[in-house]
């Protein structure tokens, strides 16, 4: 039998291909993973929103967050994904996502200039003697209260993520009984003043 | 409903209710501006399609299609196959020899899963196909009735699109659709899940003329600065290597593709599905690449400088170990999809487009290049590793082979099965014309060569290249049922089983990496007479077992030309499939036979 073995060391090729699909060119280094927010119409429908879970779980890639609701155009329906990947892993979850006849609009707006909400609800348990207490933390936050008993508050806070992070953060000191978060929507600033 | 238990109640009125049943289709379908049913919409749709052929099974959930099919004696013919899966590779191999979109028709539960196989199969060798199933009635939907499967959930991703139609009035825009989204682009198989009430129910029928989809475009011209940056790089590049895949063939690319080589005198190696892109017996061809590709192609992969892909998708039995692969080379890719570029290997110049029309306005932006020292290096790699084969008074496969070449000149549509004998037909048949060769290339389905041969067979309609069937005893097994359809349509297959006693390529891999532990993978004791196997279908058998008979019986098999012949070959178990990239080494780990397997 004969054999031939590769040598060590990356030859231009090979590093700009590593470089290309964001993947680290140390053999012991780390790629560099980024969390991409994606916005997509679909067509309205449980197929579409089906196919567009589905490829998540049929490619192999990461799905942090989904959150789906009509858009101006009846027919459709925006969502707004949140995900995780290396240059190559993001190219082809945005190339995959938009080969869906489905799929009308497929936008990455990380990097744009665009706004980001999620809204969160939040149950403590918590006496009438701590209400005072518990509220006055919340009223940083601009968070509401929605709903109250003898022995418990639940709040609804709205915001980007880092603020909902920075809020559910601050009530882990009480005793937290729930929390729903809604996953982020997403939408891309329209600039007035542009110079 | 009530028309049911009326029959239940009162048998005897069978044949009048039936009549009747008739009588108010026919009155309905003059009133109302000519009303049809579902079923025949559904037939009047496939006309107006276009479409030739059905592959199809009946049941419960379509047995309206198929009594309409009776009545109207649709211009389409419907071939009964013998297994669901056997139609599914049927209309596979009509499409590839074809370049026509594929159908089948099939019953819901049982009959629709069968198709499960096919469908990944199409999928991911983006071959196009409609297949139709039966549904249970709308308002049975999600309660377990009787034959019920969800097709549209088993099968979402294994599609490329999929529809369940909820209302008849949609009915033939969806059918136009699916006919649209499976044949252009990146070809695929779609399926139609149709309830069962809705091929009862009645509609005005329009097939419509065009299409649109929102959600659905695809590129057809490449960008043409990217363009003139390919024709920059092919100009500097010293070692240029065209890597031609199955799309060439699918746009139709093959003429423009050879032009262009020969013009600029750049070797062209092909993947398995790009064989007959590019005539292999013309001295720029290097022949496959890839696993089992030869020893100069991967040879010439790994120093080429600029590796030009066409339609192929780097898949990773071409590629080995991702890293090591072409270490040298720039890539231009040119695919039509764009999540194939640059999805396994990040390209230089991406250029997205139909192939056929990218080459177009790639041709007048190239000049002839010197290659003379390249080539001399790759006819020294080509003469240190031959694909050839030993000669000493035993049964081998490749010399089957080749005398199957030898007969035909090469003008033959081959269709392999999996394992060895894909390997050696893919090694040895040398293939000059495009939609020549067909196999499982993405999928490696057994059992697919003998209905897919009866699909191309079907496709050319009596005349056309002689249609050879190549196969393992293990595979041939599969779908061995449609030789009865084929001898039933009196279909002239030259169906060859390479009889190796052993699921060869498992065999082979037990003996390289496994400890030659031959788990399971023994079929000496249980393989049936191939040859009076082949009699019962109603087909002539042959048997051979020595080399100097390997003529007689080919020549013995051409005289048959009103039904298939099985050749069976029995061949020593012991041959390999050389050169071997193993699965997961680097193309530099390439194993090839050793001095005295050759000579
Ligand atoms: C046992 C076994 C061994 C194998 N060994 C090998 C081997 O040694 N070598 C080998 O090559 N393969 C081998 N294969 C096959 C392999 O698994 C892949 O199926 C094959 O390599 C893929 O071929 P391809 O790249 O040509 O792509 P295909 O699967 O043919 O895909 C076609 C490509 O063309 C694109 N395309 C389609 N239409 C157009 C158009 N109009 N314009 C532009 N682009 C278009 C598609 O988007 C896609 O990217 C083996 C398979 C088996 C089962
Ligand atoms: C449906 C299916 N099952 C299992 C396999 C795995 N497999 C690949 S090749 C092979 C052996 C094929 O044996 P045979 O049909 O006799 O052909 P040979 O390799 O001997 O030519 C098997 C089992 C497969 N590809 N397809």
């Amino acid at each position: 039998m004969q054999t031939q073995t590769a040598g060590m060391g990356l030859t231009p090729q090979q590093v700009f291909r590593k470089q290309a699909a964001g993947e680290s060119i140390h053999p012991d280094g780390q790629d560099v993973l980024q969390r991409h927010v994606l916005t997509v119409l679909v067509e309205n429908g449980l197929g579409a929103l089906n196919r567009v879970a589905n490829l998540f779980s049929q490619r192999g890639f990461h799905l942090e967050s989904v959150s789906v609701g009509e858009a101006k155009d009846q027919s459709l329906r925006r969502m707004t994904l949140v995900t995780t990947g290396n240059d190559r892993m993001i190219g082809q979850v945005l190339r995959q996502l938009n080969n869906l006849v489905d799929t009308i609009e497929v936008e990455d707006v990380t990097h744009l200039d665009h706004i980001e909400r999620e809204l969160c609800l939040v149950q403590v348990r918590c006496s009438a003697s701590e209400r005072h207490v518990l509220i006055g933390v919340v009223d940083i936050f601009r968070a509401t209260v929605v709903n109250i008993t003898p022995d418990s508050l639940t709040f609804e806070v709205t915001g980007p993520p880092a603020k909902v992070n920075a809020f559910i953060g601050m009530m882990r000191d009480y005793d937290v009984l729930e929390v729903a978060r809604s996953g982020r929507v997403a939408m891309r600033r329209e600039l007035a003043f542009e110079h | 409903m009530t028309t049911t238990s009326t029959l239940v109640e009162r048998p005897t009125d069978l044949r009048k209710t039936q009549k009747s049943s008739e009588a108010a289709y026919q009155k309905d379908a003059r009133i109302g501006g000519g009303l049809m049913t579902g079923a025949e919409i559904f037939i009047r749709s496939l006309e107006a399609e276009g479409v030739e052929i059905v592959f199809g099974y009946p049941g419960g959930a379509v047995i309206g299609i198929y009594d309409t099919m009776h009545r109207l004696n649709p211009t389409f013919k419907h071939v009964l196959v013998r297994h669901e899966q056997g139609g599914t590779h049927a209309a596979e191999g009509y499409a590839k020899s074809t370049g026509k979109v594929g159908t089948v028709l099939v019953t819901s539960g049982p009959g629709a899963t069968n198709c499960v196989t096919g469908i990944a199969d199409a999928y991911m060798d983006s071959i196009p196909l409609v297949v139709f199933t039966g549904q249970v009635p709308t308002k049975l939907i999600g309660n377990d009735a009787f034959q019920e499967c969800d097709m549209i959930g088993v099968t979402r991703s294994i599609t490329k699109h999929s529809f369940l139609v909820r209302d008849v009035r949609d009915l033939a825009s969806t059918i136009k659709k699916a006919y649209y989204i499976a044949g252009t682009g990146r070809p695929g198989p779609v399926v139609v899940d149709l309830p069962k009430d809705m091929l009862m129910a009645s509609a005005p029928f329009h097939y419509p003329t065009s299409v649109s989809i929102r959600g659905y475009s695809f590129v057809q011209k490449g960008n043409a600065q990217q363009i003139k940056l390919a024709a920059e790089m092919i100009q500097e590049s010293k070692k240029p290597l065209f890597y031609v895949g199955g799309g060439t063939i699918i746009s139709g690319a093959a003429e423009v593709l050879t032009r262009i080589a020969r013009y600029t005198n750049i070797p062209v190696t092909t993947t398995l599905h790009g064989l007959g892109s590019f005539p292999e017996n013309d001295p720029l061809s290097v022949g496959m690449l890839g696993m089992h590709g030869t020893w100069f192609a991967n040879k010439a992969v790994q120093n080429t400088d600029l590796l030009i892909a066409v339609g192929a998708r780097f898949d990773d039995r071409v590629t080995g170990k991702i890293e090591a692969w072409a270490p040298h080379a720039k890539i231009i890719h040119m695919d039509i999809d764009p999540a194939c570029i640059s999805k396994n290997v990040p390209a230089n110049c991406p250029i997205l487009g139909d192939v056929k029309l990218v080459l177009e306005q790639l041709e007048p932006l190239v000049e002839p290049k010197d290659t003379t020292d390249w080539m001399v290096q790759i006819e020294k790699w080509r003469t240190e590793c031959p694909m050839d084969f030993k000669r000493d008074g035993k049964l081998r496969p490749q010399e089957i082979i080749r005398a199957l070449r030898d007969k035909t000149g090469g003008h033959a549509t081959v269709v392999t099965d999996v394992g060895q004998n894909q390997m050696w037909g893919a090694q040895f048949f040398t293939y000059i014309h495009p939609r020549t060769h067909i196999t499982s290339g993405g999928l490696g389905t057994m059992g697919f060569s003998l209905p897919a041969a009866m699909g191309v067979a079907f496709g050319q309609k009596g005349g056309g290249l002689p249609v050879i069937s190549i196969n393992g005893d293990g595979g041939v097994l599969m779908n061995i049922q449609e030789l009865g359809v084929a001898a039933a349509h009196k279909l002239p297959l030259k169906v060859v089983i390479l009889n190796n006693s052993y699921l060869g390529m498992v065999r082979q891999w037990q003996e390289l990496f496994h400890g030659e532990r031959y788990s399971h993978t023994d079929l000496s004791t249980t393989n049936p007479d191939f040859v009076r196997l082949a009699e019962a279908f109603g087909c002539v058998g042959l048997r051979c077992e020595r080399p100097e008979d390997i003529q007689a019986t080919i020549d013995a098999a051409w005289e048959v030309h009103d039904r298939p012949v099985v050749m069976e070959f029995k061949v020593i178990m012991e041959e390999k499939v050389f050169p071997m990239v193993p699965s997961g080494a680097t193309t530099d780990e390439m194993i090839t036979a050793s001095e005295e397997d050759i000579n």
